[in-house]
């Protein structure tokens, strides 16, 4: 066939791929043919490319070793434009597609002329475990030199500089059971729940469901075993009650059965995703299941032997061999050589040779293997040296042979004469660990099994591990404890589920040998003189330096892993921390169990940052709340503050001209502006983001007396209090002011940011502690607008549009009337948070915006202007208004702020706050009181935040008298001017206080009264 | 993420909708003037950190707005029961103990039984009492 | 009616005065697309309706809103009662909380003759008319859009008709029912309205959400 020249190692035939159409893609700038069903990895491996890339510390070359998520080597980084760019993505579990560009991620400048090869060459002695604590701790101060070059030689791959073209979403689900793997376990535990009527979620990480089944030799019911496969997938379909998730990887297990599970949508289909129908469609998914029980199916990773220079291109697991040549068509090479521990391993040396390559030799170790594949091998003419052990690998780009050799074992011995095996690949086996990553996940630790020579999980309950998964490896087995695991849970669940054996496929009887403990290799040289038998490839520890941090004291498994960096890369070191721990457990002179376990954290593969944020990004990265006057703030041009979730209007720049031209005021000239509209004339707020919240109930009036410092017994309907509410600490917690709108009904008003808090906290005290209080909180901060028209022509205004008497003796300062405003019904509020005569007119927020367009087409007159919170903020700090959480901080009593006529010392219900207000603290001498600051110089606006010291030549460290709250600059005043809290403040009126500032200059100020416009309140009484 | 049985709800809900709000059957003195400087800061600051059996309150903020209280295991994080306001719990951190005692054969270091908060102690005497029938 | 309580008709006539509804902003920012062809996910405001939030004992108010509604308080948690027009729905909040949903000018009329029934009971009636807003949705996709919104089970199975909860919607929270077979009800803040339906836009574009023209924002 003309496509084998393309693709030297491709098969003519075999493997689930579709050889009619070729897929062209690029790998380090060269281009190369695949098929439809391959992965990136099968691809490069079809085109005979051995070197993917270069090792993270060492820089030696490296090459395909796994055929899925235990990949360490073949990391890529994928993308065709700057904007796709995706980091870390393994070779082994990308689908190929038409136009696909990739290329290595380690490797700088590139994987086959590095600089840093020169390290891989001179070896370990320059990098032993611990380098780069021993080598970049001095000077310290040289650490972010050393960084940056480490950073960049031991990328991961880069993160894209443009934004990323796609979108990614997440979804919620919820089912009776969660299936965590698509083979053989998993298939027919989901089908067996699904028949007894669970919801059924199955979730499994490959292109194509299946697992071990996707290429295994044997048969089902005298079927091969796509047959069954394809089968039992058609009948899950059928049931409404499954969802079939392939491309998903369950990532994480949280709690209570909660498990996230990565969906690539269209990661198989190119470099972004496609639109369909005209729409985008997310390229990946992240799913948040919510599962009764689950059922962890997730079968075994293959352990490669550790030899010397094992991580030479053409080192690869056995297991790996076998998928290539079976599912993809491609054989990795010419000539194997394969060093087993077990006889599963012995079908990868079977499938090479009726793949119609040559196989050099079984080598294995144990002395008398005696299992049926073991005669199957030796009756097709395959030569099986046993006892003994591939020791080294020989090549420098490629495997060019192995060292064979007699080992004992137990001894850890080299114990015969070394053979030369000519070869180009050499396969590796040393049995099987089972997957227990989401298991180790749930808290619970893996147990060591001699049986199988491996971790088996422990789990919490409504966990179930099966098959593989937990250390059953037969199939005929595998599919018994699938679905006797689907049947416990549905029966868990509540459903009548019961094992019919009769349901099972036929597996052929098949004898397996027990297998040897085998992890790392003896080497005629002592492991330290030895070339590198690597443990973990990708973070490039030696079995070597394990000895070494051995040698060095450390003997916890935990600090090993630290010290030598095993198990830190991206694959988590799914392939080489068993046999790490093999490693230590022998420099240590003990048994594995005795060493300690491991376990795994989420994320079991990386998951891109785009499915962690799903949709959440932005314009939908946060909610805005708007008020129902957004739409008139945007057309006026309005600048807007975020407070809380709200978009606020923060000021309304207008149109100006200047010697420069025509252009928008500043800030600062648009606050001038609107604060002396308000003190001259009319302004208007939209105050509609306060919250407010309804109150009724025989109890409603004592129920305010317990929760705010003030008195409430008093307050008659249509009058208005302002109140204070603290913590049971004694601090201010938040203010506004409660209307009596009935005898049994009040309307609360809180600040913006704690509407929500403060109706909480209502209800925490009802709920608790006054259970017997007769009283509802409902919120109506939505239901009600609120406008706040003000100034001295505010009566004029309003007196237009509405029908209430608003005689200053009829309608007095902190009275509340109803009536009509613009034909709308309305409460409207005589309360002023600017000191200016004022009304705040609540109606509906469906006739906001009449009322409020209403208001501008008679306020023309009187330029009626509208400000927004930066306005209100100077306005208010004028007159010594507090801002709850800018003036207060949590440490802040009613006392402190001067607010004595507002806490009911002798009120008879001890409430909440007043008790810690004569604690010692709340007492003592010096405690930092509000006050008022006044620049010595005019034109300064002192910095919110700014420390202040009473004495500006004491040595540094100075001590701190306290701090600015809040500063403008005032238009009324010409001045700027402060609040802030000081100690002693109260005592200290008239005194200097001094604000050292960063830049040197030290600003003085004298500490005033907080009222610093119409002290005595004059002017909202008019 | 937990999945909580609301008590009011009557369902498991996802653990988004809760607010924790800390220890629970803290009890506001009845009298606080009577109470010491040390006893009202007693009340305001201290709370028990159970390595093991954990009364807490939480609020069922997005849904029914209820407070309730929830018994669970600080260290596998399992929720043992939940409550509503008012009503006592049943298992206590004796319970538990209890039974790692069994297990683990004599090693009970590894649970504490909470103390120090005195409503915790009266909510675990009166989950021993409930145990035993009283 | 008690005079210890201010109850007074908030409502203005909507043939003088311009009502504008939750979304009716959002209509105008974000554009109403046309539904795709096969309808599988079409959004709609149903403005303008009477929002009452009951609270008080289920006894009392089940007895009073029979006399007066003609349906009772549903019976269990997290479950709505709709009346046999459709019109009008009672939906469980929490054990002292119901909402009660109706044709905008029924509502004072309602809340009028429910105090005037309960007298002096501890109750409270509150009207939140224009502080939420009644989206609907349908279409076979429906509760695909929701699943990629809220951690709550919508799915039909689980969520059956006649219940109704109030759980986190995206980044906000929502009251989610479903009245009848075909159609989900979520009932949104005014002030997350907007938020709530870019999200809804959004999350339905997969499905060619569209919004149905019938929705009424504005009285004139």
């Amino acid at each position: 066939m003309s496509q084998s020249a393309l693709q030297p190692n491709r098969l003519a035939q075999g493997g689930q791929i579709d050889r009619t159409h070729a897929l062209t893609f690029t790998f380090n700038g060269r281009s190369y043919t695949g098929h439809p069903g391959d992965t990136l990895a099968s691809a490069l491996l079809a085109n005979g490319v051995d070197l993917v890339n270069r090792s993270f510390k060492y820089s030696r070359p490296r090459g395909i070793v796994a055929a899925g998520a235990e990949e360490p080597n073949a990391v890529v980084q994928l993308g065709a434009t700057e904007a796709t760019q995706v980091p870390n993505v393994r070779a082994t579990q990308q689908a190929l597609y038409d136009g696909l560009v990739a290329c290595s991620t380690n490797g700088w400048p590139d994987a086959q002329r590095d600089i840093m090869r020169w390290v891989g060459k001179l070896g370990s002695p320059f990098m032993p475990p611990g380098f780069y604590y021993k080598t970049f701790m001095a000077p310290a101060s040289m650490w972010m030199t050393y960084e940056k070059y480490i950073r960049k030689t031991a990328g991961l791959g880069r993160s894209p500089t443009q934004p990323d073209p796609d979108i990614y979403d997440h979804m919620h689900r919820h089912c009776d059971l969660l299936v965590v793997g698509a083979g053989p376990a998993g298939l027919s535990a989901a089908l067996a729940a699904a028949r007894a009527g669970a919801r059924v979620i199955l979730a499994d990480e490959q292109e194509a469901m299946g697992g071990s089944l996707l290429d295994t030799r044997e048969t089902l019911d005298d079927q091969p075993a796509a047959q069954w496969l394809k089968t039992t997938l058609a009948a899950l379909v059928e049931h409404d009650n499954v969802t079939l998730l392939p491309r998903t990887t369950a990532h994480g297990y949280h709690d209570h059965h909660f498990v996230t599970l990565h969906e690539r949508r269209t990661e198989h289909l190119g470099d972004s995703a496609p639109s369909q129908a005209g729409h985008r469609q997310s390229r990946s998914r992240l799913h948040r299941v919510r599962a009764g029980q689950v059922i962890l199916a997730t079968g075994a990773h293959e352990r490669p032997l550790v030899y010397a220079n094992n991580d030479v291109p053409g080192n690869l697991l056995a297991g790996a061999v076998s998928t290539y040549i079976r599912r993809y068509g491609v054989v990795p090479g010419q000539k194997l050589v394969l060093s087993t521990s077990n006889d599963h391993a012995y079908r990868a040396a079977l499938d090479w040779q009726e793949a119609g390559r040559e196989v050099a030799a079984i080598v294995d170790a144990r002395t008398a293997p005696e299992g049926d594949l073991v005669a199957q091998a030796k009756a097709a003419g395959i030569r099986v040296i046993t006892g003994s052990a591939v020791i080294e690998a020989k090549g420098a780009q490629r495997v060019s042979a192995a060292r064979v050799a007699a080992i004992d074992v137990d001894a850890f011995t080299v114990t015969g004469k070394v053979e030369t095996l000519e070869c180009d690949t050499i396969a590796s086996s040393g049995g099987y660990s089972p997957v227990i990553h989401l298991a180790s996940h749930t808290g619970a630790r893996p147990v060591w099994s001699d049986d199988i020579i491996g971790f088996v999980p422990t789990t919490v309950a409504g966990v179930t591990a099966t098959g593989g998964a937990h250390g059953v490896y037969p199939l005929g087995e595998v599919l018994a404890d699938g679905v006797e695991a689907g049947v416990n849970a549905a029966t868990a669940l509540g459903f009548a589920a019961t094992v019919n054996d009769a349901d099972l496929p036929r597996v052929a009887p098949r004898h397996e040998g027990p297998a040897c403990a085998l992890f790392q290799v003896p080497h005629e040289k002592a492991t330290l003189r030895a070339p590198k038998q690597f443990v973990d490839l990708q973070n490039d520890v030696t079995a070597g330096a394990i000895e070494v941090a051995t040698l060095e004291g450390f003997e916890s498994i935990e600090h090993v892993k630290r010290y030598t960096a095993m198990g830190f890369g991206t694959d988590q070191g799914k392939l080489g921390n068993i046999n790490g721990m093999a490693v230590a457990a022998r420099c240590l002179g003990q048994s594995i169990p005795e060493t300690g376990t491991t376990v795994f954290r989420p994320n079991y593969t990386p998951v891109t940052f785009g499915a962690v944020v799903g949709r959440h990004c932005r314009e939908l990265f946060d909610p805005e709340r708007y008020t129902p006057m957004q739409a008139w703030h945007v057309a006026q041009g309005a600048e807007f503050e975020d407070v809380g979730q709200w978009k606020r209007p923060w000021y309304y720049p207008q149109k100006r001209r200047t010697s420069e031209g025509e252009g928008l005021e500043t800030m600062a000239e648009a606050v001038a502006r609107e604060c002396r509209a308000v003190r001259e004339g009319v302004g208007i707020l939209d105050a509609s983001t306060l919250g407010k919240i309804d109150i009724q109930g025989a109890d409603a009036r004592e129920f305010l007396g317990r929760i705010y410092t003030n008195k409430w017994q008093k307050l008659a309907p249509g009058r208005v209090r302002y109140g204070l509410m603290c913590g049971d600490d004694g601090m201010v917690m938040d203010d506004g002011t409660t209307s009596c709108l009935a005898e049994n009904h009040f309307l609360m008003t809180t600040t913006t940011g704690n509407a929500a808090p403060v109706l909480e906290w209502l209800e925490l005290w009802h709920q608790t502690e006054w259970p017997e209080l007769e009283v509802y909180f409902n919120s109506v901060t939505d239901h009600w607008a609120t406008m706040t028209v003000t100034g001295p022509e505010a009566r004029k205004l309003l007196t237009e549009l509405t029908d209430i008497d608003l005689d200053r003796e009829a309608f007095k300062f902190m009275d509340w009337r109803e009536g009509h405003v613009a034909g709308v019904p309305a409460r409207v509020f005589r309360i002023s948070f600017t000191g200016e005569l004022a009304f705040e007119i609540n109606v509906q927020a469906h006739y906001a915006m009449h009322v409020w367009e209403a208001l501008f087409a008679h306020g023309d007159k009187y330029n009626l202007t509208p400000y927004g919170t930066e306005t209100m903020h100077v306005l208010r700090a004028e007159k010594g208004f507090i801002i709850v959480g800018q003036d207060t901080d949590g440490s802040v009593t009613p006392e402190d702020l001067g607010m004595y006529w507002a806490i009911g010392y002798d009120k008879p219900f001890p409430w909440v706050g007043k008790r810690a207000l004569t604690r010692s603290d709340t007492r003592r001498e010096g405690r930092k009181h509000l006050v008022g600051l006044k620049p010595k110089d005019a034109s300064v606006v002192l910095e919110e935040g700014a420390p202040i010291v009473f004495d500006p030549k004491h040595a540094i460290p100075m001590p701190m008298a306290g701090h600015v709250t809040s500063s403008y600059y005032s238009p009324t005043l010409e001045s700027g001017f402060a609040l802030a809290v000081v100690k002693g403040g109260h005592q200290r009126l008239g005194e200097s206080v001094y604000l050292p500032m960063a830049d040197g200059r030290v600003h003085e100020a004298e500490i005033v009264g907080t009222q610093f416009v119409d002290p005595k309140g004059e002017r909202q009484h008019v | 993420m937990f999945h909580i049985y609301c008590p009011y709800c009557e369902e498991l809900r996802e653990e988004e909708e809760f607010h924790p709000k800390g220890q629970a059957h803290i009890a506001r003195p009845e009298e606080p003037d009577a109470c010491s400087d040390e006893e009202w800061g007693d009340y305001l600051f201290f709370r028990d950190n159970p390595r093991g059996i954990h009364h807490e309150m939480w609020l069922h903020a997005v849904g029914c707005r209820k407070f309730f209280n929830i018994t669970r295991n600080t260290v596998s994080y399992e929720i043992l029961e939940t409550y509503k306001m008012g009503e006592q719990p049943t298992v206590g951190a004796e319970h538990l103990a209890r039974e790692e005692k069994t297990a683990r054969e004599g090693k009970t270091d590894s649970v504490q039984v909470a103390e120090g908060g005195q409503q915790t102690v009266g909510a675990s005497d009166a989950a021993q009492a409930s145990v035993k029938g009283a | 009616m008690s005079n210890s309580v201010h109850v007074y008709d908030a409502r203005a006539d909507h043939a003088t005065v311009n009502a504008q509804s939750p979304l009716a902003y959002s209509f105008q920012r974000s554009g109403m697309p046309a539904p795709g062809e096969e309808g599988r996910a079409v959004v709609g405001e149903r403005a303008f309706l009477g929002h009452l939030i009951l609270r008080g004992g289920a006894i009392v108010l089940d007895e009073a809103l029979r006399e007066v509604l003609g349906i009772g308080l549903p019976g269990r948690p997290n479950s709505l009662t709709v009346d046999a027009d459709g019109q009008r729905s009672v939906q469980w909040l929490s054990p002292d909380e119901w909402l009660l949903i109706v044709p905008g000018d029924e509502t004072f009329g309602l809340e009028t003759r429910l105090r005037a029934h309960l007298g002096g009971s501890h109750v409270a009636i509150v009207d939140v008319s224009a502080g939420q807003t009644l989206i609907e949705l349908t279409g076979e996709a429906a509760h695909g859009v929701l699943m990629k919104s809220t951690v709550y089970d919508v799915d039909p199975h689980a969520f059956t008709v006649g219940k109704g909860v109030t759980t986190i919607f995206a980044k906000t929270s929502v009251i989610l029912r479903r009245p009848d077979e075909s159609r989900w009800e979520l009932i949104v803040r005014r002030s997350f309205a907007d938020y709530v339906y870019r999200w809804l836009l959004d999350a339905g574009e997969e499905y060619g959400i569209g919004v149905a023209r019938e929705s009424r924002h504005e009285s004139q």
